[in-house]
């Protein structure tokens, strides 16, 4: 998986360029129109959330921004007091909801991002030391993963988040549930990691390029960080992407049951639970336009996911 | 098969002991008992005799014992936030959880190895096209936005079905009240049920469909088509039977998820369940209902690993021979 002409001599922009397209995997995804289709609906809503504060028509959760006579409008049609069109609507405070869409797709995505990355580090570590060490250690490990596995991810989360939210003070609550959101989803989503790297790394220790190192007196840190590392990390990257789907999924439902984010910086989930309200009285566009950005994003990385597995791992079908 | 008995039982337990004591500890470092429990003008001496009499002075491992002996007498306290005793609340609201999990699980279970096979069979049908491609998306739905756009669909706009609630219930015992003997009931169940219902419902279907196809493909499927025995014959009595291993134990395990994913349906649907109400302990920080839920959950789950187990062991007559050779 590495390559040793990258270690020799860095390429140019040109020449990486030209692997990529060169690549078995890039030939197989010119092939799928869904699975490109997938990656550009992928790539917009990353681009549109990461650029929100400039793409944005309006500046949602400024108070001073928000005008109440422009509430519950429908999407294109001018409001009735003010005349201003907005094309997906208002909530009822005269928020803009497609604003409120791209503010809240940063929240949900930064979060999605940051549980992957610490579920896979934490995954990936502990991984790596039952596979290496073997023993105790890994018996350890591994029978809580095994306990773990045997419940819900969303259950998982509840619980972590409910205990952690419990030992915060009141006050710091609203900064806090972010970070306690990103610890319980991520905390909820170890194991898969940490099975998939001890297998790998099981079949990695033996190999004659790790003995080498042992011998030379390498430290066990030094072999498992430098050495068998950068061989188990393909199979990381497909359960990430995956993961990606349903950290993303958890989020929006941890939220959507609120316990999640709180309602002053909305992810897509809060959104979809405010608008929830609102449903039964005909404004059906406060929580339909949120809920179908978080069906396109979640399809999409789904879909996204599946195609990698299938592509770059065909033993993980 | 005794053996291997004693050996998952064992497992089992081990596993409730460790809930136990994440339960446990739930009570140990969240937040203050006797703070929980007595107002603000308790003085320091009430405290302290409060401490001693319900034995928050012992040594831990026996506080431990005395908690698994009391989770085993189903006590679990009394809830902060509703000042119950937590099993008498679960016990009330258990019934509706149940019926709206078995309802699913019979929906899911029914039409999942229903919709598998046909599409197996016709699997170059356009019926059968349009059933795989929508059951992407319904993997890919988060379950409360399924139960949104069913209540906006049927509720709202075409106010067929109620959106909430269970409708009007029979008491049948002290403790058990049902939804399934009135048609209101039955009317509040078919919104929630399809939403609990149709993630474990797309999951079998693609499972069942992907081992109809395998099996198809096998010689004595060819063998029995060569004896000429009826089509209907071969598929249901022939192929069906074989692809039913791992579907057991797949819909064995996603009974479990349907249980917790009710917290999900529960919440969109306001089912006075009790996933409701471990929604509502969890933004009150009601450690004694948090700590009942989980080791019930837990207990189901564990219950349900070891059916599934057993039930593996008894359709599969090779599991038998090969378990014993290579049992550790």
């Amino acid at each position: 998986m590495t390559d040793t002409t990258s270690l020799s001599a860095p390429p140019t922009d040109a020449s990486i360029w030209r692997r990529i397209v060169d690549s078995d995997l890039f030939y197989d995804f010119s092939r799928r129109p869904i699975i490109i289709l997938s990656a550009l609906l992928t790539l917009v809503i990353i681009l549109a959330a990461a650029f929100a504060p400039w793409i944005a028509p309006h500046t949602p959760f400024d108070p001073s921004s928000l005008n109440l006579m422009d509430g519950f409008t429908p999407p294109m049609e001018p409001n009735a007091f003010t005349g201003n069109v907005y094309w997906m609507g208002t909530d009822s405070q005269g928020r803009d909801i497609f604003s409120a869409i791209l503010y809240g797709a940063r929240i949900s995505l930064l979060v999605g991002f940051a549980a992957v990355a610490f579920a896979a580090i934490l995954g990936i570590t502990l991984g790596l030391i039952a596979g290496y060490k073997g023993g105790l250690v890994d018996t350890i490990i591994m029978r809580i993963a095994d306990v773990q596995l045997s419940f819900p991810a969303i259950l998982v989360a509840l619980l972590i988040f409910g205990i952690t939210k419990s030992l915060i003070p009141n006050e710091m609550q609203e900064q806090a549930a972010i970070y306690v959101l990103i610890l319980s989803i991520g905390l909820s989503d170890w194991v898969q990691y940490a099975r998939t790297v001890r297998s790998s790394t099981l079949a990695e220790k033996n190999k004659e390029y790790v003995q080498a190192a042992r011998l030379f007196g390498v430290s066990s840190f030094r072999i498992l960080a430098r050495h068998i590392l950068p061989n188990v990390m393909g199979p990381v990257l497909v359960i990430g992407t995956i993961g990606l789907a349903l950290a993303i999924i958890l989020e929006s439902t941890l939220s959507f049951l609120g316990v999640g984010v709180p309602a002053t910086q909305p992810s897509l989930g809060t959104l979809i639970r405010v608008g929830n309200e609102f449903l039964f009285s005909g404004e059906w566009w406060i929580t339909l336009f949120p809920g179908i950005t978080l069906l396109i994003l979640a399809l999409s990385v789904n879909l996204l996911g599946d195609w990698l597995r299938d592509a770059l791992n065909p033993r993980l079908r | 098969m005794i053996a291997m008995l004693i050996r998952r039982l064992i497992q089992a337990a081990m596993v409730m002991l460790v809930v136990a004591f994440i339960s446990f500890s739930l009570f140990q470092f969240v937040g203050d008992p006797i703070n929980n429990m007595v107002g603000q003008e308790a003085s320091q001496q009430d405290r302290a005799e409060l401490r001693e009499r319900l034995g928050l002075n012992d040594p831990i491992p026996v506080q431990f014992i005395r908690f698994v002996g009391n989770a085993l007498k189903g006590e679990f306290g009394i809830s902060y936030r509703m000042a119950r005793p937590v099993s008498e609340v679960i016990a009330e609201r258990l019934p509706a959880t149940l019926e709206l999990a078995l309802v699913s699980g019979v929906l899911a279970i029914s039409l999942g190895i229903g919709l598998g096979v046909y599409t197996a069979l016709r699997r170059d049908g356009w019926l059968s096209h349009f059933i795989m491609s929508s059951s992407l998306i319904g993997v890919s739905l988060p379950t409360f936005l399924i139960g949104i756009l069913l209540i906006y669909l049927f509720s709202v706009e075409l106010q067929w079905l109620p959106s909430f609630g269970r409708g009007e219930t029979v008491q049948i015992t002290q403790n058990w009240s049902t939804g399934l003997l009135t048609v209101s009931g039955w009317k509040s169940l078919i919104l929630p049920a399809i939403t609990l219902g149709l993630f474990q419902l797309t999951l079998l279907m693609r499972l069942v469909r992907a081992e109809m196809l395998e099996v198809l493909r096998t010689d004595y499927i060819k063998f029995a088509r060569a004896r000429g025995i009826k089509q209907r014959s071969i598929h249901f009595h022939h192929a069906l039977k074989n692809t039913l291993l791992p579907v057991i134990t797949i819909a064995g395990l996603q009974l479990g998820s349907i249980i917790a994913f009710a917290i999900i349906t529960e919440t969109v649907f306001q089912w006075p369940g009790v996933g409701l109400l471990f929604i509502n302990a969890i933004r009150f920080v009601d450690i004694p209902f948090m700590s009942a839920y989980l080791l019930l959950i837990a207990l189901v789950f564990v219950v349900i690993n070891l059916i599934v187990d057993l039930l593996y062991f008894a359709v599969d007559p090779r599991l038998r021979v090969t378990k014993r050779s290579a049992s550790r």
